[in-house]
């Protein structure tokens, strides 16, 4: 099941001015695999995530995916190498319907055709369609499919955020936070999807959770930053046992 | 009973038989207005048509894509003085259109580039400075605007023995018919759920694979297609230029009717449009209270009913279909 490296990240520094957000973090992911990122606020992990989807351009460092380097594109591009991600404080398309949502998530594989759009040929619309329809039967978002997603409850606009993550056919799926703010029984059900969407859609997925229990149970491996430095990697029991990450959560004793 | 059987009837334009029929009498009744409205509103309804493709295409811009822009003037000039000179050079009518349309069109893309680095106020700021220094431009660059005496348009010829004002209506109505089509069918394409997704949140719009320069510059760049062409026909209205009818106000009015007739909305920037011709004409010998009557319309719109008029037009549309049960 676990296979070759699909990410690799090395010595991936950024700083701010004075502030350094990530100091030289290595990191691979193998395809199929799930890795969690876990560490206390502030210790560089969504910088991490910025970082490999585009959105923050590293001091130093190098991201590839499967041997060919990320760095320097710009994140549309990146998504189309095949790395799809969500967002810690959701950031949907609050004016726009689940659907549109979704169908947004299939933008990238869009045949672009300008003339086609304005005389309203929508042979391309209606194929991404089935496949976005596989999606919301699959999130069990049926009900809301013609709801504006400002409308909707926090938990549906979680699900409505993976599923825009999805329809994009990832090969690698950040999951920045995806059970925060979560009921304990919409956990159980996030947990459920995000085991699932490893068999079904074969992707490979790197977790962001401050959650212990959720991110022990979904990862084979985790990686601890604190104040953007890697403090020690290894299956959930050892990092959980390790006495950096003790300290670092819960301070000297 | 409503039901849709395949994901292609969902997408059609007026899906429902009795909205198909309204609509239909709606632009035949306006069509055959020549034949039974008073002739004083022919002009006038002309001017609603030709307003309305500029509206549409500034509302692309602003209440699509989110980007703010306050140089529509310029637009409207470079597409109405591209017009005249083709005009006078003897191009034929529609070829000289397009050719207004693609020079606006071309402003706009290079316009846009702004746009990729400013966001809000700031690209306000600059769409404000284009509108303003191609105002300037035309008014002071003699070759470009005829000097002193104006550049003076060669009239429509009627075929078929029709008055010309019914001519000038029937054709602009149709070319308002062909863009606010278009327009219909470019929102509810992939490209509008682009635009509104790069306005709602752009960060998200990027790492879902849109492309963020590419979708605003073409936002840029049709939109201001729409705006030339609808410099281009009130060139043909005015039958004379002068760079006066391009100055700062007339970006106001353009903003006036996107933000009254409802954003993000293509029925709005019809109503919108109609409201900034008609509302001055019916003030008649008030002018001068336009503009106040212009402000305080926007503040209701905003304290009241932020969607506009396409907001009250949606809540009226909401009453009848549940009518009578409410």
């Amino acid at each position: 099941m676990v296979g070759e490296a699909l990410l690799e990240v090395r010595g991936l520094t950024l700083r701010f001015g004075g502030i350094t957000a990530l100091g030289g973090v290595d990191l691979t992911i193998a395809e199929g695999e799930t890795l969690a990122v876990i560490g206390p606020n502030g210790s560089g992990k969504t910088s991490l995530f910025n970082c490999v989807t585009g959105l923050y351009k590293p001091t130093s460092g190098a991201i590839t995916l499967q041997g060919e380097s990320l760095l320097g594109l710009s994140p549309d591009r990146v998504t189309a190498r095949g790395v799809a991600r969500t967002f810690q404080n959701l950031r949907l398309f609050l004016h726009m319907t689940v659907l549109d949502n979704l169908m947004l998530g299939r933008h990238l594989h869009f045949r672009k055709n300008l003339l086609a759009a304005a005389l309203r040929l929508r042979g391309e619309e209606i194929r991404h369609r089935a496949k976005v329809e596989e999606l919301i039967e699959f999130l069990d978002l049926e009900a809301w499919r013609d709801s504006r997603v400002a409308g909707c409850s926090y938990g549906v606009q979680k699900r409505v955020e993976l599923g825009r993550a999805l329809a994009t056919e990832p090969r690698l799926l950040l999951l920045d936070e995806p059970v925060s703010g979560l009921t304990a029984e919409e956990k159980e059900e996030v947990s459920y999807w995000i085991n699932e969407v490893r068999g079904r859609f074969g992707v490979t997925v790197l977790l962001v959770e401050h959650d212990l229990r959720v991110a022990s149970r979904l990862s084979q491996r985790m990686v601890v930053l604190d104040r953007g430095l890697k403090l020690t990697e290894g299956t959930p029991e050892e990092v959980q046992r390790h006495p950096g990450v003790i300290r670092a959560y819960l301070g000297d004793q | 009973m409503d039901l849709v059987e395949t994901y292609g009837e969902e997408l059609r334009f007026a899906r429902k038989p009795l909205a198909r029929t309204l609509l239909i009498l709606l632009l035949v009744a306006l069509a055959l207005l020549p034949w039974w409205g008073p002739r004083g509103w022919l002009t006038r309804a002309s001017l609603v048509w030709l307003f309305a493709v500029g509206v549409i295409g500034q509302n692309l811009l602003i209440g699509y894509a989110g980007q703010i822009s306050f140089g529509q003037a310029g637009f409207l000039a470079v597409g109405a003085y591209t017009f005249g000179h083709l005009r006078i050079a003897g191009i034929p009518f529609p070829l000289a259109l397009a050719g207004a349309g693609a020079a606006a069109g071309l402003a706009g893309w290079l316009v846009g580039f702004p746009s990729l680095r400013l966001k809000g106020p700031y690209l306000a700021i600059a769409t404000l400075g284009f509108g303003t220094a191609t105002y300037q431009i035309f008014a002071n660059v003699e070759w470009l605007s005829g000097g002193r005496a104006g550049l003076a348009i060669p009239a429509l010829q009627p075929p078929f023995g029709l008055v010309r004002d019914t001519w000038v209506y029937l054709l602009y109505y149709a070319i308002f018919l062909l863009f606010t089509g278009t327009a219909y069918n470019l929102v509810s394409s992939y490209l509008g759920r682009a635009l509104v997704a790069v306005r709602d949140s752009d960060i998200a719009a990027e790492s879902m694979g849109v492309s963020l320069s590419r979708t605003k510059l073409l936002a840029f760049a049709i939109s201001s297609f729409y705006t030339g062409v609808s410099g281009a026909l009130m060139a043909q209205y005015l039958g004379h230029l002068e760079p006066q009818a391009f100055n700062i106000s007339e970006s106001m009015n353009f903003f006036v009717a996107v933000i009254v007739g409802g954003l993000a909305s293509v029925e709005g920037s019809i109503f919108g449009a109609a409201f900034v011709v008609l509302v001055p004409a019916l003030l008649g010998g008030f002018r001068w209270a336009v503009p106040v009557l212009f402000g305080s319309a926007i503040l209701s719109v905003l304290i009241l009913e932020p969607l506009g008029l396409a907001g009250l037009w949606l809540k009226t549309r909401l009453y009848f279909r549940l009518w009578p049960f409410r």
